[in-house]
């Protein structure tokens, strides 16, 4: 009778049922990407997370709002409860968002740990996986690192000190261990260099795996923000590793709208990492589906962004975005890609009017050719993101030199940001003679606004906090105000500094 | 001279010997008195034959008979409360008088009256320390009942139900409105509630909520008793939500918007809620027989058809149920046999709820109709080019008709119940138990193709099938034993519950039934559990007066990992009949009884919805939750959170009792005070960010106190020939605090209590030290004229910033104290009774107020549409939502009379049948409602304390026809 007691679910399986061969060591590592994808495997009512409504809990929508929200080239108009804190960048430790995002991160990392607890050799030998596959799941162990230390380094970039847990940790109620920032950054660095020949060589792994491409471009972006990571900096390495990607063969897409498009995963020899989506089979209410139908309102004619039913009318851009362009109607820098009326207006009186503010057209579901994918509902969307592309890696190499790296040279560095200005412009007409750091940063906002990047850029520039830059409602004022340093590292969430008592808050939260 | 006359006089109710009764013969004007026996003898004399003889006991009814020849039995019946009347326990019965825990017994003559659809609502505001909230409106609809406050946080706060010696199953089922809703209200007898833990630790690890035992109804001996009823009511929305009328939107957008807006405007005045409602008509006719067959064996046989409709249109229940009970006994009455048998078939037409909601915001100068719609003729809003505006409200008389979503369950609940009467050793009774409950149900929703709800897909189609099957068997010894002025009464038994639920797994299609929309990754799931248990109770009398009350069970369940499955929930009771003593015989007079009470106990909860939280495990993934590789989109398996620590929750009660009786009982007054300690509280709650494959889990995370206090009075207020009056009176008092969460942090908390508007936003705590629920809100700062400032709160913790830490916490939806009031007035033939009912000291978070009520809403720019608000907008004139402000906290205190009813008893209407007896019967139901909660009802639907969305509790006309011959 007492085995009456033992009963287990007649649906689900155990590790042991699932690893039986290298195609489901595969699946396997698909789990590992799929958790920056979608909320959960269940579909797009569902998460993996708790505490936060199902469809803001994806990775890239949250890593967007903390990259773009609080930064002079977005602002939203919903007033959710945390998204007017972080476009007055007034945010405390209990906001839901940036609990949402370190959740996230933390989730997929403990996803790669898992993946790489299931597939040690001795498991391995003990499950009888052939001989002839201990290759690939050599190559799928280093991406599943690969992910977790990129999961690391926003961690790192976004709460400096985060709970710090590997394959060898215990699944449970244990309080993970807190890593400082430098730690961090140091693990990450040494399990980036350490995966690197285990790596396929680069451009030469399936549409949405990593491969040294990654490794390398990831190492650029972690080089160049090493001053602010560690206090040191390292600009011979961002050169070395943007090199390193930029003699692999990756080259500019011909047209730069094309890159933000619902088919952009064809044709596309610029993008070295993306996170997949699609209207039918990678369904969520975050990723390109909220990028894009948060951009548009209804008056703005969804249809004409191959989102039939949706345009949910949260973000626009504050007017440094469409200033910085000299001419903001695309008419010379194919870039500048804003949906302008005869009523719109870059001010902003009242952040909840979603009318005030340029709206952007950059970001779409349409294909190139002007078609709209198939998606269950009309709202969903197909377009994929670039975590990596070859633009930044120029910008990062130019960056470099220009804050003094060894390793490059000047001219290389205007070179390659006139390859930018040349596709923009579809000429040399726009292309530089010089350039200074202040105008790569404008330069990289020209190329990379609403990508999730500026938030690190203006930091490294020292210009996210302090009032040396102000831009319209930092700081909760309408034209805008200083912000005190402590605000360059997000809090750690309230819910889990109480929970871990292993945690100590980040200074000034 | 022939020999003496002897009579007997026994009490009408237990046929138990009434000693000391007063005999009068006034022929002869002589008094003679009953013997221990109850026995008197009268000398014999020729002359007293045909003459009067009067008898007369304190407590009981007067009786006046004429004298026979030969020896003769005389009944009395007792007056006021009866202490010997039987009731039911957990594995056995008692006496009321011996009752050692806290227990409250609700018969059929206390149920209230008119349209009662489902069970527990019989007995709402009818006992102490229970809150029965009727969820909504909808037919069927179900109760939210708390026992003394609930004890849990994730686990569930639903009492155990246990039919006929039969533990239902907790839980929700498929296709019906409410479980409860299955069983038919006319085949109940009895409802016993046990509350303090010497009462309910026999049910060991659910029993933390207390437990609700349900006696039905059974065959009798006798000559057949036929009973037929037919109750008809019309039931209409007592009230609707103030909103804005056509004319009042079209001055408020003239005034404050702007071109584009004002073009949106109709001109039409539509009251969309009056649009969507109606006046409903329900028919309940029962039918019942109760009797001897061939004298050996007891039947009662019963059958009922519900035809429910709700006040929402297209929503209707109907319902056939029969029941069956054989009661017969054997060899020599040492076998007693029962068998009940129950069925029931529940057919639903769920109308769209999401209809309500919308029809408080959608916009009242629009007309319902527009012929030229393509979304089935109703007006919606359209962009320039012809498509529907994707985020705007849709129609609501649309919500009602372009969607068809039934159910229908049949479900079987039975038992046979063998209790043997050892021939050699009486004293022992072997007591088996075997039960059944099974369900068969499902579904299907079809939205149109063309109905707006649905424009993005071409129209839904789903359907729904779930089995439950459910089986107990219980077998137990008893033993009671008179040794001397001692009784051992002993209980040991075993049970054995086994649950499992499988539901299928459909497509979902378009209304075309052929285009997938999701498909699941399994076809079906199964999920089981079960319980294994021994149980022992053992009461100890000494003289009447000292009884000792112990109970032990032991639960295994298989919820938990091997290493924590079993729990042991031990309880003790002491009772001191204090009235039995000698010191109280000057007080006899007045006094009837005198009771202390006092119980101790641990009783558990292990019901947290998951069948297999402990367990490593992973899912597969659905066809929306794919990942593209290379070309190929893969599914895959994700690990599931688990917590192999899981444990039991255990609560330890301390009760004190007091039970009075004044006036031979004809006043008798129940106390009782006391504290429950709850501890391993079962939570799901955040744990550390990369300690699981969540962040949050289920987990023993905490502790909750709850202290209460409770008191009942009932009183015959008159009784003479013609005229009776009882009154009965209820009063509880609650605090339920959370003394411990997660670890020793005080400021720790868990956000909780989602709320319409906004994405993820919620209103509610589960906080240290607080109870749970408390709402966390910025203080409202309010200009000069008392208006509520816009985005001004108050800067509680002063740093001169206004932002999440200056929210506080602010009251709680649980009520500080309720109040329970019953009467009866009968004269001749009528009868006149009400049930007032009455909560104070609750809070509630108007969410119709909140998310509608500001300028963002009514001008909404996104959606591009204008939305309704109720009038209150006109005094806040708010121009964002203000979610988060106290000013939407309200005070929801209320008295409400849930039934008032006036009956007429025709007697002597058949010549041919002397007994036949018809009873007519008017009732009001929900008849008034005193309160200052501004919104519609000052009850939310859950416990929650969110006021939004809320299905109208009808206003109910009903009359009722008994027929009994």
């Amino acid at each position: 009778c007492k085995k009456d007691l033992n009963l287990t679910q007649l649906n689900s399986v155990t590790a042991d049922n699932i690893y039986t061969s290298a195609a489901a060591y595969k699946e396997g590592l698909v789990k590992v990407y799929a958790s920056y994808a979608v909320t959960s495997s269940q579909g797009p009512a569902s998460s993996d997370l708790g505490g936060i409504d199902a469809g803001t809990s994806d990775f890239l929508r949250l890593y967007w709002m903390a990259q773009e929200l609080p930064t002079d080239e977005a602002i939203c108009s919903w007033q959710d409860v945390g998204i007017p804190d972080l476009n007055y960048s007034t945010w405390t430790s209990s906001n839901t968002f940036l609990l949402g995002l370190y959740t996230r991160s933390i989730y997929q990392i403990t996803i790669a740990n898992e993946f790489l607890k299931e597939s040690t050799d001795d498991k391995l030998s003990a499950r009888n996986i052939s001989s002839d596959s201990l290759g690939l799941i050599k190559q799928y162990r280093a991406e599943a690192r690969f992910i977790r230390a990129y999961q690391y380094w926003v961690l790192m970039d976004m709460f400096g000190n985060p709970p710090f847990v590997t394959e060898y940790s215990t699944i449970g109620t244990t309080n993970p261990p807190q890593i400082k920032r430098a730690d961090l950054f140091k693990y990450v660095e040494t399990e980036l260099l350490d995966i690197e020949d285990s790596l396929v060589t680069a451009r030469d792994n399936e549409y949405g795996r990593a491969d040294q491409g990654a490794d390398w471009a990831l190492l650029s972006r972690l080089y160049l923000n090493a001053g602010v990571y560690t206090g040191t900096t390292k600009y011979d390495s961002a050169i070395l590793y943007s090199s390193k990607v930029i003699d692999a063969g990756y080259s500019l897409n011909t047209t730069y709208a094309n890159l933000f498009k619902g088919d952009n995963n064809l044709n596309n020899n610029e993008e070295i990492l993306t996170i997949n989506y699609d209207g039918v089979n990678t369904q969520n209410y975050g990723g390109t589906t909220y990028i894009i139908n948060a951009e548009v309102s209804s008056a703005m004619g969804p249809t004409k962004f191959g989102i039939p039913t949706g345009g949910w009318g949260g973000n626009r851009s504050r007017s440094p975005l469409p200033n910085s362009f000299t001419d903001n109607t695309g008419a010379t820098d194919t870039r500048a890609m804003f949906y302008i009326t005869s009523s719109s207006t870059t001010t902003i009186t009242d952040p909840s009017t979603f009318t005030q503010g340029y709206a952007l057209t950059k970001w779409t579901n349409l294909t190139s050719t002007g078609a709209t994918p198939a998606s269950i509902g009309g709202t969903y969307c197909s377009t994929d993101f670039p975590l990596f592309r070859l633009a930044e890696v120029y910008l990062n190499y130019a960056e470099a030199v220009l804050r003094g790296g060894a390793g490059g040279s000047t001219s290389q560095a205007l070179a390659y940001v006139n390859l930018l200005r040349q596709r923009a412009y579809g000429s040399t007409s726009g292309n530089f003679g010089s350039i200074t750091l202040t105008d790569l940063l404008s330069e990289k906002m020209r190329e990379m606004y609403w990508e999730a990047t500026r938030r690190t850029d203006l930091i490294r520039y020292g210009m996210f906090t302090g009032s040396s830059y102000v831009w319209p409602w930092k700081g909760g004022n309408a034209s805008g105000i200083g912000t005190s340093s402590y605000r360059d590292i997000y809090p750690l969430p309230l819910n889990d500094v109480t929970t871990n008592t292993n945690l100590t808050q980040n200074t000034g939260y | 001279q022939k020999d003496s006359i002897v009579g007997k006089i026994y009490n009408s109710k237990d046929s138990s010997a009434l000693s000391g009764v007063t005999v009068r013969l006034p022929a002869l004007n002589e008094d003679f008195t009953s013997d221990e026996n109850g026995q008197f003898k009268i000398p014999a004399n020729q002359n007293i034959a045909g003459k009067k003889l009067q008898f007369a006991l304190v407590g009981f009814t007067n009786k006046e008979i004429t004298l026979g020849a030969g020896d003769f039995s005389v009944y009395l019946a007792p007056l006021g409360a009866d202490l010997n009347e039987v009731v039911v326990i957990g594995y056995g019965t008692s006496k009321k008088k011996d009752l050692t825990g806290s227990v409250t017994t609700i018969s059929a003559k206390d149920f209230n009256k008119g349209l009662v659809a489902t069970p527990e609502q019989l007995i709402q505001g009818k006992a102490a320390g229970v809150q029965i909230t009727l969820n909504s409106g909808q037919p069927g609809a179900g109760s939210t009942v708390r026992i003394r406050g609930g004890a849990s946080l994730s686990a569930t706060n639903d009492p155990l139900y246990v039919i006929d010696g039969v533990p239902m199953t907790t839980g929700s089922i498929g296709n019906v409105a409410n479980p409860l809703a299955t069983i038919n209200p006319n085949d109940i007898e009895t409802f016993t509630v046990l509350k303090d833990a010497n009462a309910t630790a026999i049910y060991g690890s659910r029993a933390s909520n207390g437990v609700i035992l349900i006696t039905t109804k059974k065959g009798k001996s006798g000559k057949p008793v036929y009973n037929f009823s037919s109750t008809n009511s019309l039931s209409k929305a007592a009230k609707l939500v103030d909103v804005m009328s056509g004319d009042q939107m079209r001055d408020y957008i003239n005034e404050y918007g702007d071109d584009a807006h004002k073009a949106l405007l109709g001109t039409a005045n539509t009251n969309w809620q009056k649009e969507i409602y109606r006046t409903a008509f329900s028919t309940d006719n029962n039918f019942s027989v109760a009797g001897n067959i061939h004298k050996w064996l007891p039947i009662r046989f019963s059958a009922g058809y519900l035809n429910q409709s709700g006040i929402l249109k297209r929503d209707n229940m109907q319902r056939i149920s029969t029941a069956l009970n054989l009661s017969p006994k054997f060899f020599d009455n040492h076998l007693s046999v029962n068998l009940n048998l129950k069925g029931s078939l529940t057919k639903s037409f769920f109308a769209n709820q999401g209809a309500i909601a919308a029809a408080i915001q959608f916009d009242p100068t629009q007309p319902v109709y527009d012929k030229t719609n393509p979304y089935g003729g109703y007006f919606e809003w359209m962009n320039a080019d012809g498509t529907i505006k994707s985020l705007a409200g849709r129609n609501p008389v649309s919500l009602l008709n372009m969607q068809n979503n039934t159910g229908q369950a049949v479900r079987s609940i039975g038992n046979l119940q063998l209790d043997y009467k050892v021939h050699f050793l009486p004293d022992l009774h072997v007591n088996v138990n075997a039960g059944y409950d099974i369900t068969r149900s499902n579904g299907k929703k079809l939205i149109f193709a063309d109905a707006s709800e649905a424009f993005s897909t071409d129209g839904n189609s789903s359907r729904s099938r779930n089995v439950y099957d459910n089986y107990t068997l219980e077998a137990f010894l008893s033993y009671n034993k008179d040794l001397g002025k001692s009784n051992i009464n002993a209980v040991a038994g075993y049970g054995y519950y086994t649950f499992s639920t499988k539901t299928n797994n459909y497509n979902t299609y378009e209304a075309d039934d052929t285009t997938i929309l999701t498909h699941p990754t399994y076809p079906l799931s199964i999920d089981q559990n079960r319980m294994l248990s021994y149980y022992a109770r053992l009461i100890y009398t000494y003289d009447n007066k000292y009884i000792l009350s112990g109970t032990v069970r032991r639960d295994g369940s298989s919820r938990f990992a091997p290493d924590n499955r079993y729990g042991y929930f031990p309880s003790v009771g002491l009772t001191w009949r204090a009235i039995e003593e000698n010191f109280m015989e000057p007080a006899k007079k007045w006094l009837s009884d005198l009771k202390l009470r006092l119980s101790y106990g641990l009783t558990g909860q292990q019901d947290i919805g998951s069948s297999y939280s402990y367990q490593n495990t992973y899912y597969g993934s659905q066809s929306t939750g794919e990942y593209q590789i290379g070309d190929s989109y893969y599914s895959y398996y994700s690990p599931n959170a688990y917590n192999k620590n899981l444990k039991w929750e255990k609560s330890l009660t301390t009760n004190i009792g007091l039970d009075l009786g004044f006036l031979n009982n004809l006043i008798t007054v129940t106390a009782d005070y006391y504290w429950k300690n709850t501890s391993d509280l079962l939570g799901n709650i955040p744990v550390s960010v990369g300690s699981n494959f969540s962040n949050y889990l289920y987990a023993n995370v905490g502790k909750m106190k709850n202290q209460g206090l409770e008191l009942n009075i009932s009183a015959d207020v008159i009784r003479k020939r013609d005229i009776n009056w009882t009154v009965s009176f209820n009063y509880s008092k609650y605090n339920t605090t959370i003394s411990q969460l997660n670890n020793n942090d005080p400021s720790y908390s868990v956000t909780v209590g989602s709320i319409a508007g906004g994405t993820g936003n919620m209103i509610q705590r589960w906080a240290v030290g607080y109870t749970p629920y408390v709402f966390n809100v910025y203080q409202q700062v309010y200009d000069k004229s008392g208006k509520p400032v816009e985005g001004a709160y108050v800067d509680r913790n002063k740093d001169g910033v206004i932002n999440s830490n200056d929210m506080y916490y602010y009251k709680s939806p649980q009520a500080k104290s309720t109040f329970g009031f019953s009467t009866n007035f009968g004269y001749k033939n009528w009868t006149l009774a009400t049930t007032i009912r009455a909560n104070v000291g609750n809070y509630m978070y108007d969410n119709v107020r909140s998310n509608f009520d500001n300028w963002a809403n009514v001008n909404n720019t996104t959606t591009d549409a204008i939305n309704n608000a109720t009038v209150d907008l006109l005094n806040t004139n708010f121009h964002t939502p203000q979610y988060f402000s106290d000013y939407y906290v309200y005070n929801a205190s209320f008295i409400r009379m849930d039934n008032l009813s006036l009956g007429y008893n025709f007697q002597d209407i058949s010549k041919k049948h002397p007994d036949m007896n018809l009873t007519v019967s008017g009732t009001v139901q929900n008849v008034f409602l005193i309160t200052h909660y501004p919104g519609l009802d000052p009850e939310s639907n859950s416990s929650a304390g969110i006021d939004y969305n809320l299905y109208p509790r009808p206003r109910v006309y009903a009359l009722s026809l008994n027929l009994k011959f």
